[in-house]
């Protein structure tokens, strides 16, 4: 099979998806060497900003590519169009059964709402967003010099995870103080309070000048500093709101990773097995691949301290649609993210089928636990709560300009590990150019609290 | 339905990112970034290498790669997940990932993974980096024996080698030559000038440096690390400066002995503190082969502070008698982690001997980043006041 009969199937597996429908933008086919399909992997993003973080990140993938652990073959950016990169190294069979899961993303990301609410804050083009910001980044080391750009990315990448994905992307400061409302109704209370004895007005507290700020704890720690820094500059705080837009469009990718995974699979399953039109060689090749890409995470009798999500949600979807019909599938990608789609969805007896487990381990020992069906849910879930991060909330602005930050250690069930966390307020002190604190807990529950400097 | 397609076009067509790296680039950032973060804590990272004394002329440092933090929950133990595969509520096994552990371990790459960069910095390069000019307190003429000879620069001359041309000089005969301004300067043979040189002789200051060592069973294995981190700047930056610099290594516990510098450094030993007997080792081999009239002797010490207590006499006298030999006793208390201020036992005895008058410094090392600044204290004053501390 050659490129020009990937690009007959191509358009055949569209309609065919369309068919049985799936709804989705038009998507860019591209093929890349796998050396740039890496570097797409380790950013993120086509395009993106330098930062050394990501050149770690390209390392470990160098190695674990050498050691054949991980292969790539295809990413695709939601949007419209959307992106599809894929590895030009793939076989022609391996391409078809990467259009038809890179379809299935593309529906996924144009109906699931949470994508949706997303997409519609930071726009559907979010590819050249994300390039638009690598060159005014570029611009600013040109201006600024590369160390005090990299000291921005250094801080604004730390707190990449720390966003309110429920406040609008472009969300202006607080509104100020509001005014008391000094015309209060008259009533039957008012009118006997007011016939007591006059109080003396001088004892009336002076009225504050000034709302708190935040006046609640705030979560969006990217936005709060490019709102409040107090001596940030201008390119620095557009730098803080470039990264927490990036982060507005990962959010949807993390937070339904399961489902969109595995509602991909489903469908490159479903559509090849419904494409007639395939050779029935190119059929066989692909569905071998298919069962490499969605093999659970411990094939072959062994045991595994880690799930493969294309597994786990290929089997879920794949109960749901015999248990509830494709329609009922349909409405749930739309309405659900991964916590919904594991609490509800994932049963016991799928479980149990799976030979899902949850476990604990200390020093190299693991240890099964005796656990229900909630509670393995839920052990599935707490890696996914909060963007993978932890509370950290904004509690007070200080009258001297000292940033409170605090850790809401009750909803993770434990503190911080402080060395990494006085890591962290180092780089957000070289911007926020006053004193930072964070409160937190050891292990023992007992407060305390982290400095920079 | 779709859009453009380039696909099955091949990888043709010359597209940017072909020619250039993003990933390369910013693990070229890292790298720099590495070698900075270890240059700036050099003595710590040597010395954790496995280097020292070893007379190689580069040091392989092992580093782990960079983090970039972010606020995480402390790991906690034990630490949960959920996994697949046939077991049962109640089992235990080892973790099937640790017996395999090469290399990186789940998803994104945050674990470390175990992955190590071998770093080789020349050791020349680090003294030169880090070295400021040092000098040996109070280097005295010592004229016996047999005085240095050494070729000085004495002069300069019409003829002479050619490649001893001193072209300023030249330049400036020329210039004196000249009468007219704006005239075109044109050389003769009788403005050149060539360096003469002449054997001379040079007031012999012959220097021997002791290293004495307390690797009792109170020096922590870090402790140890810690001063002979120390020595082993010390010597490569003296050793930098005066060519013909005699060093003895001493290492001590309630006997001493002398090493080689090689074995110096792998040495360790066990038992209680008596720092009489290194002060009387050294003693000794002044006595027998380094004659205080025709050497300069230094001692620098490293111990603990912790001497025993019945041995404090002793240690007093034999310090005492040391100290009349020598051009300067050093002084460096190794207290990894602490700081202690030479509140100790040797600690007090260097500091009455100073107050006696003798020509001593002490310095308390606590971290591998004092290090510098140990041998800065020492090596560094021009002259020192006798008494200085």
């Amino acid at each position: 099979m050659s490129g020009k009969d990937w690009h007959a199937y191509g358009a055949r597996l569209e309609r065919l998806a369309h068919e049985q429908g799936l709804r989705f933008h038009p998507v860019e086919f591209e093929a890349v060497p796998d050396s740039f399909m890496m570097e797409v992997a380790v950013y993120g993003l086509p395009v993106r900003m330098p930062h050394w973080s990501f050149g770690v990140r390209y390392l470990y993938q160098l190695i674990h590519r050498h050691m054949g652990h991980s292969r790539l073959f295809e990413v695709v950016f939601p949007g419209n169009p959307g992106h599809a990169y894929l590895a030009a190294g793939n076989g022609p069979a391996e391409n078809l059964l990467v259009t038809a899961h890179v379809l299935g993303h593309a529906d996924f990301s144009r109906n699931n709402l949470l994508f949706q609410r997303c997409q519609s804050q930071v726009s559907d083009r979010i590819v050249e967003h994300a390039a638009e910001h690598a060159r005014q980044i570029q611009q600013a080391i040109d201006t600024h010099g590369f160390a005090r750009v990299e000291a921005v990315l250094d801080a604004a990448l730390a707190l990449e995870q720390h966003v309110d994905i429920d406040q609008p992307l472009r969300r202006g400061r607080y509104p100020g103080p509001a005014q008391p409302d000094r015309s209060a109704p008259e009533d039957a209370f008012r009118r006997r309070f007011a016939a007591l004895e006059p109080a003396p007005a001088a004892q009336s507290p002076p009225a504050r000048r000034s709302a708190p700020v935040p006046p609640h704890p705030e979560r969006d720690l990217l936005w709060f500093v490019a709102q409040y820094g107090p001596e940030l500059e201008s390119w620095e705080r557009d730098i803080f709101l470039a990264v927490r837009e990036e982060s507005f469009y990962f959010y949807p990718v993390f937070a339904t990773q399961i489902m969109n995974e595995g509602w991909a699979s489903y469908w490159h399953a479903r559509l090849l097995r419904e494409a007639d039109f395939i050779p029935q060689q190119a059929y066989l090749d692909a569905i071998k691949c298919h069962s490499d890409v969605v093999r659970p995470a411990a094939a072959d009798q062994q045991v595994a301290l880690a799930l493969n999500p294309y597994h786990l949600g290929l089997s879920i979807w794949e109960q749901i649609v015999a248990a509830q019909g494709l329609d009922a599938a349909f409405t749930i990608r739309a309405e659900d993210d991964d916590f919904a789609f594991i609490r509800n969805y994932l049963t016991r007896e799928l479980a149990t089928d799976l030979g899902l487990f949850a476990y604990s381990a200390r020093d190299g020992r693991v240890r099964v636990l005796e656990a229900d069906i909630d509670a393995l849910r839920e052990a599935i879930l707490a890696p996914r709560y909060n963007f993978g991060a932890p509370t950290v909330l904004v509690e007070n602005l200080a009258g001297d300009g000292t940033l409170e930050l605090a850790h809401d250690h009750r909803v993770d069930g434990r503190g911080l590990d402080l060395e990494r966390g006085r890591k962290v307020l180092e780089y957000v002190h070289r911007l926020w150019r006053r004193p930072v604190r964070l409160r937190t807990v050891d292990l023992e529950g007992r407060a305390l609290e982290v400095r920079a400097p | 339905m779709a859009g453009t397609r380039d696909i099955g076009a091949g990888a043709a067509g010359g597209k940017w990112y072909e020619l250039f790296s993003r990933g390369a680039r910013d693990w070229l950032r890292h790298d720099e970034k590495v070698r900075a973060a270890v240059r700036a804590h050099l003595p710590q990272a040597v010395a954790d290498g496995e280097l020292i004394g070893g007379g190689a002329r580069t040091v392989r440092v092992p580093v782990r790669l960079l983090e970039h933090y972010r606020f995480r929950l402390h790991p906690g133990a034990p630490q949960r997940g959920v996994g697949q595969g046939p077991v049962r509520a109640g089992d235990v096994f080892d973790d099937p990932g640790q017996a395999t552990a090469a290399g990186g371990k789940g998803e994104g790459g945050e674990d470390d993974g175990g992955v190590r960069l071998l770093l080789e910095f020349k050791i020349d390069d680090i003294v030169e980096w880090l070295w400021e000019e040092m000098r040996l307190p109070n280097l005295a003429v010592r004229d016996a024996a047999a005085p240095d000879e050494d070729w000085t620069r004495q002069g300069w001359d019409r003829r002479g080698a050619r490649s001893r041309l001193d072209r300023r000089r030249t330049f400036r005969e020329m210039l004196k030559r000249r009468t007219a301004p704006g005239a075109v300067p044109t050389f003769t043979d009788a403005d050149l000038r060539y360096r003469q040189l002449a054997r001379r002789r040079r007031p012999a200051m012959r220097a021997v440096v002791f290293f004495l060592l307390d690797v009792s069973g109170s020096m922590s294995a870090r402790d140890r690390q810690l001063a002979k981190s120390f020595f082993f700047w010390t010597v490569q930056g003296l050793r930098r400066e005066y060519r013909t610099l005699e060093t003895v290594f001493v290492a001590h516990t309630t006997a001493a002995w002398e090493f080689a510098e090689a074995e110096f450094f792998q040495v360790s030993g066990s038992g209680g503190t008596v720092a009489s007997s290194g002060f009387a080792k050294v003693s000794e081999i002044v006595r027998e082969r380094f004659d205080p009239h025709s050497w300069n002797v230094f001692l620098l010490y490293a111990s603990d502070g912790d001497n025993a207590l019945a041995d404090a006499h002793a240690a007093r006298a034999a310090l005492a008698h040391l100290a009349a030999a020598t051009r300067f006793c050093g002084y460096v208390e190794v207290a990894a982690g602490l700081s202690r201020h030479l509140d100790t036992e040797t600690g007090r005895l260097f500091a009455s001997l100073a107050a006696e008058g003798a020509s001593t410094a002490s310095f308390a090392l606590a971290e591998f980043d004092d290090v510098w600044g140990a041998i800065r204290a020492f090596f560094t004053a021009q002259q020192r006041v006798p008494g200085a501390s």
